[in-house]
């Protein structure tokens, strides 16, 4: 059972707020439009719908992340940005560039303006981090001389400068991918493509190399694109967000609208290990509540409603004593989240009183269930 | 026989056996080499897409490598003598020993490149590397150890197979020992060749062993 409140109030200002800090007019930086794609189905066995009408944009200088479970498709939409794999039907159009339509060797081009990071790394364990940054530079033909020059900075960029004449062997996982991200970079890319990139990593390395790829992003102006199975990594770095189930975008907009209000079971599903309720509290919860019994509530706080003291004004409304469970503040897309989990009385009266209070200062709630 | 005449004949039959080794060893891993990358990289949805080609020259590699050597020797007598103008010697001993080595050095390539992880050759292709490029730029660099393990082996089987063409002239270690050790009872001579053919083993053996770990920088520690 879930009440939303939120939606007449805040969420719309929200929102708007958010497409104007949000993408730069124009074209965007890259449009599946109708795209489907197929493995198999040779040989009279059924073909695997991988992507099933796929229509989303990306915007130029956003870091868009695509989140959704392992087999959701995520990672045949990434690749079909930059060719690796080729649609069934539909369109996927890169910085105005239709990619289905180019040759190899166009294809060869636009590959070198869009840099791809990969969950484990595949970096050439023959090569030095400075050689396998060169890499991409070789396959362009630049010379040796302006690969010279190029390397050492991308090496600074990522905060590896003393670690160029080291193999992939000798660096740790972090490490690893800082030199897969300076790879990416090597050919100045107006794009960069993040395959699970922090999927193999430790949670504090996973931070640093959010951080370093928001700092990217802000510094190049660079557009980021990435698929993750994490909604810690959405919630991190990104700005927009597209939720993928079956082969379907089932839910996309601002990080932020998403977050506060999920639509969609899968984007609910995702979200709750971030909004996970203690062990203790979870084990005792009813569907129904009985006589005696206490309403436990989420209460959701974004946008204007984070700003005001509504805890305390709903403990005088309620005139009756309201108890604080759990809870927390993070900072989502930039801006502070709060969710906080209550019980008072269920008695009808005192419910009702709250639904007022709810609708009144426009909070966003859920009843999660009965406690004794 | 003195000490003197075993000790010419083995340093002259030592010498035949590296000749025939080494010029076996560097045609047919040369012409090996290409194979295996072929075989390696022609399957359906690879590098060079060509299935059906891949399919014929894998049983052609099979068909050869199921040949028993000796067989093999005398079969292509006509081939040889086409080559060198003679099937005897060990001039002529070489070409059969090649055509051994090119199968055998083909497959060991192949299972060399097939190991190396697939997630390369897709950042490579994402960095718009063309097939060639990835083949030298990351294919070969990436098993620069394994192909050197391989050649080792090759050398190494070279070497046993060089036994079998004292049956064609071809001279060297195996038929030296054959010869004297076995059909005119020289047991030490026999126990000569065995301790010589032991060492160069061991020598090829850790001179490419040594070769390849300098090549392999997959498990460097700080």
């Amino acid at each position: 059972m879930t009440i939303q409140h939120a939606a007449t109030g805040v969420a719309p200002s929200v929102r708007a707020e958010g497409i104007n800090q949000g993408a730069s007019s124009g074209t965007p930086m890259v449009s599946f439009e109708g795209v489907t794609k197929r493995f198999g189905g040779t040989g009279g066995q059924p073909a695997f719908t991988a992507l099933d009408g796929i229509d989303f944009t990306v915007a130029h200088g956003a870091i868009t992340g695509i989140i959704g479970r392992s087999g959701a498709g995520k990672s045949t939409l990434i690749r079909l940005v930059n060719g690796l794999e080729k649609p069934t039907s539909g369109k996927v159009i890169v910085d105005g560039t239709e990619v289905g339509g180019l040759p190899e060797s166009g294809l060869r081009d636009l590959r070198r303006q869009i840099g791809m990071i990969f969950q484990h790394f595949n970096l050439l364990s023959s090569r030095t981090a400075f050689d396998n940054v060169a890499l991409p530079l070789e396959i362009a033909g630049v010379d040796a001389k302006t690969i010279k020059a190029k390397v050492g900075p991308l090496l600074d960029l990522v905060g590896l400068g003393d670690k160029a004449g080291s193999y992939p062997s000798e660096l740790s996982g972090g490490q690893k991918q800082r030199v897969g991200i300076a790879r990416a970079l090597a050919t100045d890319p107006k794009l960069l493509l993040s395959d699970e990139a922090t999927s193999a990593l430790d949670p504090e390395t996973t931070q640093s190399i959010l951080e370093l790829l928001k700092r990217i992003n802000a510094e190049l102006g660079l557009t980021v694109l990435l698929i993750t199975h994490e909604m810690e990594v959405v919630k991190t770095i990104a700005t927009d967000v597209a939720v993928i189930d079956r082969g379907l975008i089932v839910e996309s907009g601002r990080v932020f609208d998403v977050y506060a209000s999920p639509k969609h079971d899968t984007t609910r599903t995702l979200l709750a290990s971030s909004l996970a309720l203690p062990e203790w509290l979870r084990t005792g919860i009813k569907h129904s509540p009985s006589a005696g019994d206490r309403a436990l509530v989420r209460l959701v706080f974004f946008g204007e409603t984070a700003f005001q003291p509504l805890t305390g004004r709903l403990v005088a409304e309620l005139g009756s004593d309201v108890n604080i469970l759990a809870g927390g503040i993070e900072e989502i897309g930039g801006k502070p989240f709060g969710s906080l989990v209550v019980s008072y009385s269920a008695e009808p009266a005192v419910i009702e009183r709250a639904n007022r209070f709810y609708a009144e200062t426009g909070l966003s709630t859920e009843v999660l269930g009965y406690v004794a | 026989m003195s000490p003197d005449m075993m000790l010419n004949l083995i340093l002259k039959s030592l010498g035949q056996t590296l000749q025939m080794v080494a010029a076996a060893g560097v045609i047919g891993s040369l012409i090996g080499l290409p194979i295996g990358i072929f075989l390696a990289t022609s399957g359906r949805g690879e590098l060079f897409p060509a299935p059906t080609i891949n399919r014929i020259v894998g049983l052609i590699i099979n068909a050869a490598r199921s040949t028993p050597f000796i067989i093999l020797v005398v079969a292509i007598i006509p081939f040889t003598r086409l080559i060198t103008g003679t099937s005897i010697g060990t001039y002529a001993a070489i070409v059969p020993l090649t055509i051994a080595t090119i199968p055998f050095f083909a497959r060991l390539v192949e299972a060399a490149i097939r190991e190396i992880d697939k997630g390369l050759i897709e950042a490579a292709r994402a960095m718009g590397a063309t097939p060639t490029q990835i083949v030298f730029k990351v294919l070969l660099a990436e098993a620069r150890p394994s192909l050197m393990a391989a050649l080792t082996m090759t050398m190494v089987s070279l070497i046993g197979y060089s036994a079998m063409v004292g049956a064609v002239g071809g001279g060297g270690l195996g038929d030296l020992g054959i010869r004297y050790g076995y059909q005119r009872f020289m047991p030490e001579m026999m126990l000569a060749v065995v301790v010589v053919l032991i060492v160069l083993v061991q020598l090829v053996q850790s001179a490419g062993d040594a070769l390849a770990r300098r090549f392999d920088k997959r498990n460097r520690k700080n």
